[in-house]
């Protein structure tokens, strides 16, 4: 069998890399990340002619080999290690029809590196529409490498794609300019320190302010050659930006015509409403309010089909299977836990759907745009908008999003205050809330429990951008502000594209956050069926001799002895213990061991209550109804009224209940200190709001 | 007085002539912005803030602050 051929994608981004990639290896794909930081990374395996493989390897967007994000800095140590085992045979340079002059910039730097190179002009399909045609020969022999005209829209041109990467030996290696024109008396003395080395490969160690690690320790006495000042070194920087520019023009020039009076502009027709200084705003916010809806209206239906689903299953597992303790796991433990993790996919999928098409559309770009200039009173960046819309699916991938955020301080802010927006992992407790203590009802056409949804999406976002510009206020760190943005095409959103996504998030949910709700469950469940001592023990005969002499029916007789033995059970011992702390709130002892449980994941949340109300529960009912039944012991009276009620949204809206989140932001800003901060903050913020909640509205 | 991309008007267009600051990101010149290129201004955010441009073909938006270091001529509309 012959070597699997190893190949890099690199591109701009915007330019439908990811799009090719999808082309290139279907759902043979594996997303993980590189060994250390959170940078997502994707390969794959595509299947070429021959029998042979190629392992394709979707590296971050960039837009030239000068680092200035994380992200932009695994390109670089990639290309400069030859000893990686990800290390290309080949490259392929994605370029979008539109921008190809700027996509070059990159395409001639790679070059220089003397990598082969593929260069796949992506989005064809838009040539006659923008009034662009191109002179493919005189390209590639301009550019020194092979040309495929690609559009995975039309699903053409990925064929050819994979023919030249079979045949990649036959692609020249030779760089196409002469960079070190630039300083030639300074790179000459380069090449002669090291005449092993390539001398463009020396200059990006010495200009690149990344880390290289392990792989470039060798050239450790490279820090030797940076004889010339920083600000010397960014003019030459820049030279070199401008020299290939101008190899660039002089190639286009030739390469390619564009005739402008065939050329559609479509986008400047959209811009002038989606970034208009009202419009622009108030489209913004029905596209916001469309989500919202959505999601609430949409995913209930496939949600009361999977928690009915549930509970029959669990009851016909308890008919089904001989009694015992081994029955009572499944049905008590595994199932109801199994159910509070599958309960979340429509809404997670829902969520991932809306925001995968406003990425792919450019939509994105404009609400970057839009929000710059508000979001920097509160000492946030206009990129803050996509970490903390994506934080309403979850914190983790919103963090890991602020890598492009040039700013740290910025950065940092945003980092801090992504978990106050509402992550999906609420959603299901706010649903459950909602459902009991809102009425139902509508106005102008929204129902009530979807306007006090969206009321907690826009609390958790006012308290994010408030605790943003006190942060502002209170961290002295000085830094220099960059912020240049792209503002990509309108583009379709591909199919495709938009479902891998929406897998792709869901599973890593479901196999992710799954895991831990699983586990709790069944500990849950363990905790709750067995007790120490007489009490529980016994709990049969202490009940029945207690009631002997009254009139009691069998069956309310056995609802006593089950809930006599959770109460004295492991996790009923626990819950006591914590009462008093939580009874000013509002909650019992069964809320306190389902917000103790939901610090590892606040979905756990509905899970725990799902274990604790179905143990010695014998009907076949849903969660919620368990939940409406439920007594409070002290005040009498629903358990869940509106004040407990809108304590506990609240207690969830602010608490920092997320153990995951928690290790991102330690390893994001590589200290513990912003993390336990979080941690102590947000809970301290969350008692008090919730405490003042209860007392007021009871 | 010199012009800079924080002058231009909604719809105008102007050629850049230099950058004066070590401090515009290289990323800037790199997305295009570079002595001699034309430069249109597309859209502009409340208070002129974010400027959403069009440099050399690319689609950019940048911040006042930075703008103001791109020294720029007008050109006349017509």
């Amino acid at each position: 069998m012959a070597k699997q051929i190893n190949v890099a994608l690199i591109g701009n981004p915007n330019t439908g890399k990811t799009s090719v990639f999808n082309a290139l290896t279907g759902l043979n794909q594996k997303v993980g990340n590189y060994p250390g930081i959170t940078v997502e990374k994707k390969q794959g395996i595509c299947k070429l002619p021959r029998g042979v493989k190629a392992h394709i390897l979707d590296l971050p967007g960039t837009y030239s080999l000068n680092a200035s994000s994380i992200d932009e800095s695994v390109v670089i140590e990639l290309l400069l290690n030859k000893n990686d085992k990800d290390f290309p045979d080949v490259a392929i340079l994605i370029s979008d029809v539109e921008n190809l002059k700027r996509n070059l910039l990159l395409f001639t730097q790679i070059k220089d590196l003397e990598i082969p190179v593929i260069l796949a002009i992506n989005m064809s399909d838009r040539m006659n529409y923008k009034g662009i045609s191109l002179d493919i020969p005189y390209l590639e022999e301009k550019l020194r490498t092979k040309i495929a005209l690609v559009s995975t829209r039309r699903n053409s041109g990925i064929q050819e794609l994979k023919d030249l990467i079979l045949s990649y030996k036959t692609i020249p290696t030779t760089p196409c300019l002469d960079s070190s024109a630039i300083d030639q008396e300074y790179f000459d003395r380069l090449s002669k320190a090291f005449p092993n080395q390539l001398v463009y490969k020396l200059w990006l160690v010495i200009t690149q302010d990344v880390n290289f690690g392990k792989t470039e320790r060798k050239e450790a006495s490279i820090e030797s050659f940076k004889t010339k000042s920083k600000s010397d070194l960014k003019r030459l920087q820049q030279k070199e930006t401008i020299k290939r520019y101008q190899f660039i023009n002089n190639t286009l020039k030739v390469g390619q015509t564009i005739d402008a009076s065939k050329a559609k502009d479509l986008r400047s027709r959209f811009d002038r409403v989606l970034t208009h200084k009202f419009w622009g705003y108030a489209i913004f916010a029905i596209i916001l309010l469309t989500i919202f809806q959505a999601i609430y209206d949409w995913a209930e239906y496939p949600m009361d089909l999977i928690d009915r689903s549930f509970a029959s299953l669990s009851e016909w597992t308890k008919m089904t299977l001989p009694e015992g303790a081994f029955t009572n796991l499944i049905a008590e433990g595994i199932i109801p836990g199994l159910g509070g993790i599958v309960i979340f996919i429509p809404q997670i999928a829902f969520l991932f759907l809306f925001i995968a098409v406003l990425e792919e559309s450019g939509y994105m770009s404009r609400v970057v745009f839009l929000m710059d200039r508000v979001m920097r009173r509160f000492g946030l960046s206009g990129k803050s908008v996509v970490p903390l819309i994506s934080g309403t699916a979850c914190a983790i991938p919103a963090i890991m999003a602020t890598r492009n955020i040039e700013n740290w301080k910025e950065r940092l802010i945003t980092i801090l205050v992504t978990p106050f927006t509402t992550c999906s992992a609420r959603l299901p407790v706010y649903l459950i809330i909602i459902a009991l203590v809102i009425p139902e009802g509508r106005i102008i056409g929204l129902s009530y429990q979807a306007l006090t949804l969206m009321l907690l999406y826009l609390i958790g976002f006012g308290i994010a951008v408030f605790s943003a510009w006190l942060l502002n206020k209170v961290l002295k760190i000085r830094t220099k502000t960059y912020f240049v943005i792209e503002m990509p095409n309108y583009k379709l959103p591909l199919f495709k594209n938009v479902v891998i996504t929406v897998i792709e998030k869901t599973k890593s949910f479901v196999f992710g956050a799954g895991k831990i709700i699983l586990a709790i469950s069944i500990i849950l469940w363990f905790l709750a069926s067995y007790g120490p001592g007489d009490q529980f023990n016994k709990a049969e005969e202490l009940v029945t001799s207690e009631y002997a002499t009254q009139n009691i029916s069998e069956e309310d007789l056995h609802t006593k002895i089950a809930s006599h033995k959770l109460e004295h059970s492991f996790i009923g011992i626990t819950g006591r213990a914590i009462e008093p702390v939580i009874r000013p709130l509002g909650y019992d002892w069964k809320i306190g061991i389902a917000l103790l449980s939901s610090f590892a994941a606040r979905e756990v949340f509905v899970g725990t209550l799902a274990t604790i109300y179905s143990v010695g529960s014998d009907e076949e009912e849903t969660i919620k109804n368990r939940m409406a039944g439920e007594v409070n012991p002290i005040l009498g009276g629903p358990l869940f009224n509106f004040a407990s009620g809108i304590s506990l949204l609240l207690f969830y809206a602010f608490a920092m209940q997320c153990m995951s989140t928690l290790a991102i932001v330690k390893r994001e800003t590589n200290s513990w200190k912003w993390p336990i901060l979080q941690l102590v903050i947000m809970t301290a913020f969350a008692y008090i709001v919730a405490l003042i909640a209860f007392q007021f509205l009871k | 007085m010199e012009l800079t991309l924080a002058d231009l008007n909604k719809g105008e267009k102007g050629i850049i002539k230099e950058i004066s600051s070590d401090q515009v990101p290289l990323k800037l010149l790199e997305m295009g912005c570079l002595p001699g290129n034309e430069v249109e201004l597309l859209q502009l955010a409340p208070f002129k803030d974010p400027m959403y441009l069009n440099i050399n073909g690319s689609h950019l938006a940048i911040r006042l602050e930075i703008a103001k270091m791109v020294i720029i001529e007008k050109i006349s509309n017509g």
